[in-house]
């Protein structure tokens, strides 16, 4: 790798200052230290070693995790697209179908939203930051296959600039920046994200007999507005004839359903829980409060009672629509949640609780967690707070013992 | 009695090249010195020698210039060879060629029933004079202490957890009468106890179990548990207004030796340490030796990094610098001023990582040894990932909470949230954790100097 080392060193002199590329230092230092780790040393004082670990492996280890969860959503959206057309397919057009849809939204993601980076980071002059890795894959996963690219730029560019660098950057921002990607196209082209957009269908494909679009959330949804309706015995006797069983429990865990790419299996999004949480990068604390604060919160409306919805099993809840997901990849994001080890706990245990309660009482919006993760990221500071607050307590309460 | 701590949080770092427990026979290093720069809140050094003068060991080099009682004397008989000054005349050192045979400046020797009876004031007027004064740091801030205080009490850390540390038992070996003697003399300073803190799963020389008059307390678990920021913390914390002191073991010793001699005796011994020292060991030599003998023709490669101290709170000298006045040990590391191709995603189980992120293998055999070198693994970042500093801070403290107050210049944040509990050395595992590659040392002692300066 010399030769590459040797072709860097060369060009750097013209990215440095008064150099005539120096405009673009940043994104040169971005393809250095990209292809190099950089060779700086320890300051004088201080530490004089480091720890191997930097951001950019820490987001890598994120991306990693999410693999299952994309693997899984290329071939379910092939999956799906046959069922819906009454086709059994073999394994591989399954996956052909699901990477030409998938794969063009993650290069759109990547690219509008790596321009944007890239602008920001020479405009502003500050480095280009690692944290897109993970956003960049995140965006895709949080679609419904059949979205249009041009709606993927622009909600990806509109995050990264007014989520994220407008704040500063990474580091810096409020609310989670794939979600508010997602909560952008949601409120600007509601078309395209909302209603049965879930299975990939080509205009004038033909559908099945009997076929549907709705998502578990929706018939659940329309469930509560029944009299006399049960969730359960609905779910169960949905795809009669095109696709039995396709909402029963099992296969919600499973995730051969339709949803956005990524989100459909929690088996899945466990497994990247597993490395998310035996790497140590993500933090078990939120993902263990916010299935927790899910179930119980759904425990207690079948408590309280009502319509078909409120009473609906508690655990329907953990793997219908995207919890799951939202738990392990959006609310652990360490930017935007609570920072306090305590907090996590408030902050995973609220976003489940609001998750089901938007479920269940909002029937304009029956996916609630993406609104739920937001609205906890903007109270993450103020849990924090309290924290803090207590911890600065405990410290004066002792001065005066 | 004292207390039994048992602390989880923390981080042993296990490098190769623990010194040998044996002595080394290489001739005395031919000059030391004393820097300013290792004493925090001494407004300003004059010094009081010129080049050429002769010292006996006792001698005072400089002392601070606000308050002249403070004295920074020599460690060993000798010429004045150099005054080193830096940027706008500030001090850096003073140094000293030693003589063959050391000689030394007299002060009152005492016998063991006069030293009971002694008072403060007198106490305190000879260990003034005689430099031995400047081993007591205060906390709040880990300042010289100032004589006019009175401490609520005092605390000596009697063991050393960071990496490739030195064996306080081999060190201190055979000085239990000095010790108990300066533990004695200290005593008279302070209204409430002295404690003396030793690790539980460690061997604990007869010098400190045999020490009388004292608090006693033990603490299990991982670095930083020696920092004895983090032992006052559990045992007898510190808040606005009130004080107490530190001081190491040696510092006590020296107390001890010079009432019972009557001299000033700064000998001590060092261990040389690290990965590419061929045969890492200790040295009897005296404070702030040049290291520049006891690396010659001991090395295993010639790009290292030497250092005063240990890899977490050391200064980087040259190859012939000199000790720090604190520091028990030298290490030498490779320098890691080398690229790497894809060095941030390739995996590897010889890089040491706290934590487990992808490819960072060093979790599976982490009772081996590691060889680090200085490089910083990654650039500066904003703050991004969280509670891994609170893993290794074990303290009720809120380390990033803490340092975002000290960048913000907020004070009574920083007041709140324990600024008055913590110097460098308590937060440096957070500075070797730390993903975003930030100087929390430098932070750290940038927000007790608004404090102290204010």
């Amino acid at each position: 790798m010399k030769f590459l080392r040797d072709a860097l060193d060369k060009a750097k002199h013209n990215f440095e200052k008064g150099g005539k590329y120096n405009k673009f230092f940043y994104l040169f230092e971005a393809i250095d230290t990209f292809m190099f780790t950089p060779n700086t040393t320890a300051s004088e004082k201080g530490v004089q070693v480091r720890d191997a670990v930097d951001l950019k492996r820490l987001m890598m280890t994120v991306v990693i995790a999410m693999i299952p969860c994309l693997v899984f959503g290329i071939y379910n959206v092939g999956h799906q697209h046959f069922l819906a057309i009454g086709q059994s397919a073999p394994l591989g057009d399954k996956i052909m179908i699901g990477l030409w849809q998938v794969l063009p939204i993650i290069i759109v993601s990547y690219t509008a939203g790596g321009l944007a980076e890239v602008v920001f980071a020479i405009v502003r002059k500050h480095p280009i930051n690692e944290g897109f890795l993970v956003t960049g894959m995140l965006i895709p996963l949080v679609m419904p296959p059949g979205i249009p690219l041009w709606q993927v730029a622009v909600a990806t560019i509109f995050a990264v600039v007014i989520a994220k660098e407008a704040f500063g950057g990474t580091g810096m921002n409020i609310l989670n920046v794939a979600l508010t990607a997602r909560a952008f196209l949601y409120f600007a082209y509601p078309l395209q994200i909302s209603g049965e957009v879930w299975t990939y269908l080509p205009d004038k494909a033909q559908t099945v007999a009997g076929y549907s679009g709705a998502t578990p959330l929706a018939i659940a949804a329309q469930a509560g507005t029944t009299q006399g309706a049960d969730v359960v015995v609905q779910l169960n006797n949905f795809g009669a004839g095109w696709a039995d069983n396709i909402y029963s429990f099992s296969n919600l865990f499973f995730g051969f359903m339709p949803g956005c790419i990524g989100e459909t299996s929690t088996l899945m999004c466990l497994l990247g829980a597993l490395i998310l949480i035996a790497t140590g990068v993500g933090s078990w604390k939120i993902m263990v409060s916010v299935f927790g604060g899910a179930y119980l919160m759904g425990l207690f409306l079948n408590f309280v009672g009502g319509n078909a919805f409120v009473e609906m099993p508690a655990h329907y809840h953990l793997v219908m629509g995207g919890l799951a997901f939202g738990a392990v990849f959006m609310a652990t994001d360490p930017v935007t949640a609570a920072q306090t080890e305590t907090g996590k706990w408030f902050y995973g245990f609220l976003i489940g609780v609001f998750t089901v309660l938007i479920r269940v009482f909002n029937p304009a919006y029956p996916e609630g967690i993406m609104l739920a993760i937001l609205l906890m990221n903007v109270f993450a500071p103020l849990i924090d707070y309290f924290v803090v607050s207590a911890n600065k307590k405990r410290r004066l309460q002792r001065a005066t013992v | 009695m004292g207390k039994f701590i048992r602390l989880q949080k923390g981080f042993d770092i296990n490098l190769a090249g623990k010194a040998n427990l044996k002595l080394s026979t290489t001739s005395q290093p031919e000059t030391f010195s004393i820097k300013p720069t290792d004493f925090h809140g001494i407004y300003m050094p004059k010094v009081v020698v010129n080049e050429g003068n002769s010292v006996k060991a006792g001698d005072v080099l400089f002392h601070d210039k606000k308050n002249e009682k403070i004295r920074f004397t020599a460690p060993v008989s000798g010429e004045v060879v150099e005054v080193k000054r830096g940027e706008k005349r500030k001090l850096l050192e003073v140094k000293v060629l030693a003589d063959k045979t050391i000689e030394h400046t007299s002060f009152t020797k005492y016998t063991v029933s006069e030293i009971n009876s002694l008072t403060r004031d007198k106490a305190q007027q000879q260990m003034l004079e005689s430099g031995v004064w400047v081993n007591l740091v205060q906390r709040p801030f880990g300042i010289v202490a100032d004589p006019a205080e009175t401490p609520k009490s005092i605390f000596v850390s009697a063991f050393d957890s960071h990496p490739l540390a030195p064996d306080y038992g081999f060190l201190f070996k055979g000085k239990e009468q000095a010790f108990q003697i300066g533990l004695d003399i200290l005593k008279k300073f302070t209204t409430g106890q002295v404690h003396v803190n030793v690790h539980s799963e460690r061997e604990i020389s007869n010098v400190f179990s045999q020490a009388k008059g004292v608090e006693l307390n033990k603490f299990s678990g991982p670095h930083p548990s020696g920092c004895v920021g983090v032992q006052i913390h559990h045992i007898d914390p510190v808040n606005k207004g009130t004080i107490v002191w530190t001081i190491n073991p040696l510092g006590v010793i020296q107390i001890g030796r010079l009432f019972l001699h009557g001299i000033y005796d700064a000998s001590r011994i060092v261990a040389l340490a690290g990965s590419e020292v061929k045969d890492p060991q200790y040295y009897k030599t005296y404070t702030g030796a040049s290291i520049k003998k006891f690396v010659e023709n001991n090395l295993k490669s010639e790009h290292v990094r030497y250092i005063s101290g240990n890899v977490l709170t050391g200064t980087r000298i040259d190859k012939d610098g000199h000790l720090g006045f604190f520091d028990h040990m030298v290490t030498v590391i490779p320098e890691g001023d080398q690229f790497e191709f894809l060095g941030w995603i390739k995996p590897s189980a010889k890089k040491l990582s706290f934590g487990r992120a992808w490819g960072l293998f060093s979790f599976l055999n982490a009772k081996s040894e590691f060889v680090l070198d200085s490089n910083t693994r990654g650039e500066p970042r904003a703050f991004v990932q969280t509670g891994v500093f609170e893993k290794v801070t074990p303290m009720d403290i809120l380390p990033t909470y803490l340092l975002k107050a000290i960048i913000a210049e907020d004070f009574d944040d920083m007041e709140a949230l324990g600024i008055y509990e913590v110097i460098e050395e308590d937060l440096a595992l957070c500075e070797f954790v730390d993903v975003s590659k930030h100087h929390v040392q430098e932070i750290v002692r940038e927000g007790i100097d608004l404090l102290v300066n204010a």
